[in-house]
């Protein structure tokens, strides 16, 4: 793939992403309620949208500026290992803003609606809290209060974020938006 | 449908609603500010008299307070709460229901007079109205549940009164519609305006006599079923014992006893232990229109599953699974939504399960799960252009389809006020438009065709032009005559074939 048309997809998926956060961030003013359908669907839209950006950026930038992204993407999606820093946070480009954004737009209303307390653990609770704080831009509402640093976290074992960044990261999308219900 | 040699032709018959229907949602909301206006005026099509008129058009116009929508002026404002969200013939097809995101539901009556009258057969005027679901709120989850109508489903008459079931995202009920064309008189205990008389000027005791009135049309609900769904309820359907019915709301599906309201049984759940899990929801479900113990469940993933409820009380696992690979070359980020399907329909003869998701129409055989039988595009011309019907929204419109009284042809909804049918005997299909222009009584409805490119013929349009706001999702074929019925908006078209 040529590195134009990979800066095209690339440029293609973020666009995409970033309608998809504002239409999830939309659903949870809609009148009836979040639905599940369509949150579903835009979390699997995003889902794509996000490998298709991943892999395009690795096909662009195959050298160690990946590992950085990377890196600090891991470290957004599996926040549950208290030993990695959000450091690498502050060299996301805007793009990267914007999934953090999102995560922690379907942080907000997973936290707001849910309704299936069973399916709640100290781990996922721990795991929403642990590096979005320090990420979350000052205009999103943050209607949690933030995890004090030293409390408790719990980790979670290290082979969950082994799979790859492609995988986990959709892993990822999945888990913070379905259990909003 | 169209053309030489003794194909069916599609003439124009009736129209109900508002003069223009070109309305975006976000418009009308932003402009009629009035939540309590918007829910208790009376729909544009209920405002004909119960009895027939010879009226073919309703041409009625809303008293808007608020600012215009658009380019109308004053008087010529829409409201959302119009919105024609499911269309359903009984099972005669002398009543025709409509219900709306206001939580109506407006019933029509064949004209009595004219059903012999091959031209004038598909008159049909309003019979009853009535509000079926008001607005709620769920304080514990503070959420508010919408009144919007997303399904009635007829019951086979069993005496003199008519049962329809009627649904919005949480609760379900049973509606009653019964006729009252008699009333007592005669009364000597009181006086004209009822008031009771001196007990010491009576001197004898009448009974009261029946005298013909006005006809007139009482709907009640009978049974309300409420509180069994955690998520959207997307499906309701009469089993053919008519005795249960099914509900499917996102993850689960419930079997009713029509006659009881506090319990149900739940036979399909597909929620994970973990919702962080979760990969697909059910979009649609439907008895077998013969066999009591056999429904189908369609999901997100573009998949059917057929069910025997005799097998085991939770019906988890499926008996037949229904499912075609998807075609590589067709990958894009969309691919999972217009997969998702929207609708899923018997044929009459239980024979054949129809299934509707965003680009196209399938026919599936119950005895072959690999592939469908059938596959018919409804508007391909789209697939390029899923990234901006995902923008503006359109790619998660439901569309609903339906099948003719004797399984040979099958309907579907389209943007730019477009429906399409396919001739399954004949191979042949057609696209037809609703819409004003074509409304004069038994005007024959051109076929429409669509430019997918190259050099735009005269009466073609092309893809750019066509207008996403207006969408037919909801359409219905009378059981047993070729009659349609299809909703824009907020109007309903009524149409009939050509007679010779």
């Amino acid at each position: 793939m040529s590195s134009t048309t990979a800066m095209e997809v690339n440029i293609e998926a973020r666009r995409i992403l970033a309608v998809s956060i504002s239409k999830l961030y939309a659903s949870r003013t809609q009148r009836g309620g979040l639905r599940l359908h369509r949150s579903l669907l835009l979390s699997l839209v995003m889902k794509s949208a996000r490998d298709i950006y991943h892999s395009s950026r690795e096909s662009e930038a195959p050298s160690g500026a990946q590992s950085t992204p990377e890196e600090s993407m891991d470290t957004s999606s599996t926040p549950e290992l208290p030993e990695r820093q959000p450091a690498p946070l502050s060299q996301k480009n805007s793009s990267e803003t914007a999934i953090e954004e999102s995560d922690n737009k379907v942080e907000d209303y997973d936290l707001d609606t849910t309704e299936d307390k069973e399916n709640l653990s100290p781990a996922r609770q721990s795991r929403k809290r642990r590096g979005k704080a320090s990420a979350a831009p000052d205009f999103l509402p943050n209607k949690r209060a933030r995890l004090e640093p030293g409390e408790e976290r719990y980790a979670a074992p290290l082979t969950s974020c082994r799979v790859g960044a492609g995988e986990s990261l959709a892993i990822l999308s999945l888990n913070q938006i379905i259990p909003a219900f | 449908m169209a053309g030489p040699g003794g194909d069916m032709q599609w003439c124009f018959s009736q129209v109900k609603g508002a003069i223009d229907d070109d309305v975006a949602e976000e418009i009308v909301s932003a402009n009629c500010k009035s939540a309590e206006m918007l829910r208790h005026h009376t729909p544009f099509w209920a405002s004909g008299t119960p009895t027939s008129t010879k009226a073919p058009h309703c041409n009625l116009v809303a008293h808007c307070v608020s600012a215009p929508v658009g380019n109308k002026g004053p008087s010529e404002c829409a409201w959302t709460s119009d919105i024609i969200s499911t269309v359903e013939f009984n099972h005669t097809g002398e009543l025709l229901a409509t219900g709306d995101k206001g939580g109506r539901v407006v019933i029509f009556q064949q004209e009595v007079e004219n059903k012999n009258l091959p031209q004038f057969r598909s008159e049909y005027n309003v019979y009853s109205t009535f509000q079926s679901h008001e607005p709620e709120f769920d304080y514990l989850k503070s959420l508010e549940i919408e009144e919007k109508i997303n399904k009635i489903r007829w019951l086979p008459q069993k005496n003199a009164a008519q049962f329809l079931l009627s649904t919005n995202d949480k609760t379900i009920k049973l509606w009653k519609i019964s006729e009252r064309d008699k009333r007592p008189e005669g009364y000597n205990l009181k006086e004209e305006d009822g008031r009771y008389r001196d007990r010491n000027s009576i001197t004898a005791l009448r009974v009261p006599v029946l005298i013909p009135m006005d006809l007139m049309v009482e709907a009640s609900p009978r049974r309300v079923f409420a509180n069994a769904h955690t998520y959207h309820i997307n499906s309701v359907s009469v089993n053919s014992d008519y005795e249960t019915y099914l509900s499917a709301d996102d993850l689960r599906i419930n079997l009713w006893n029509l006659e009881i309201t506090d319990r149900s049984f739940n036979i399909v759940d597909i929620k994970p232990a973990n919702m962080e899990e979760l990969t697909e929801v059910i979009t649609a479900a439907e008895f077998h229109p013969h066999q009591c113990n056999t429904f189908v469940y369609s999901s997100s993933k573009g998949t059917i599953r057929l069910c025997d409820m005799r097998i085991s009380a939770l019906c988890d696992k499926h008996s037949k699974l229904f499912e075609e690979p998807e075609n590589p070359s067709n990958r894009s980020f969309f691919s999972e939504i217009i997969s998702s399907i929207s609708d899923v329909k018997f044929s009459h003869n239980g024979r054949y399960v129809m299934t509707r998701d965003y680009l196209s129409v399938k026919i599936w055989d119950l005895n072959m799960e690999n592939r469908p039988v059938e596959t018919y595009q409804v508007h391909e011309y789209l697939r390029s252009k899923l990234c901006s019907l995902y923008e503006n929204d359109c790619i998660f419109d439901k569309f609903e389809c339906c099948w003719n009284g004797n399984d040979s042809v099958v309907m579907t909804g389209s943007y730019n006020n477009f429906f399409r049918m396919f001739d399954r005997g004949q191979r042949r299909d057609a696209t037809l438009e609703a819409s004003r222009e074509n409304s004069k009584p038994l005007q024959v409805l051109k076929p429409r065709k669509v430019c997918t490119g190259g050099k735009r013929k005269k009466d073609e349009i092309s893809v750019d032009s066509l207008d996403f706001n207006k969408k037919i999702l909801h359409t219905a074929w009378h059981p047993q005559d070729n009659i349609i019925a299809v909703a824009t908006i907020n109007n309903l078209y009524i149409f009939q074939d050509k007679v010779n």
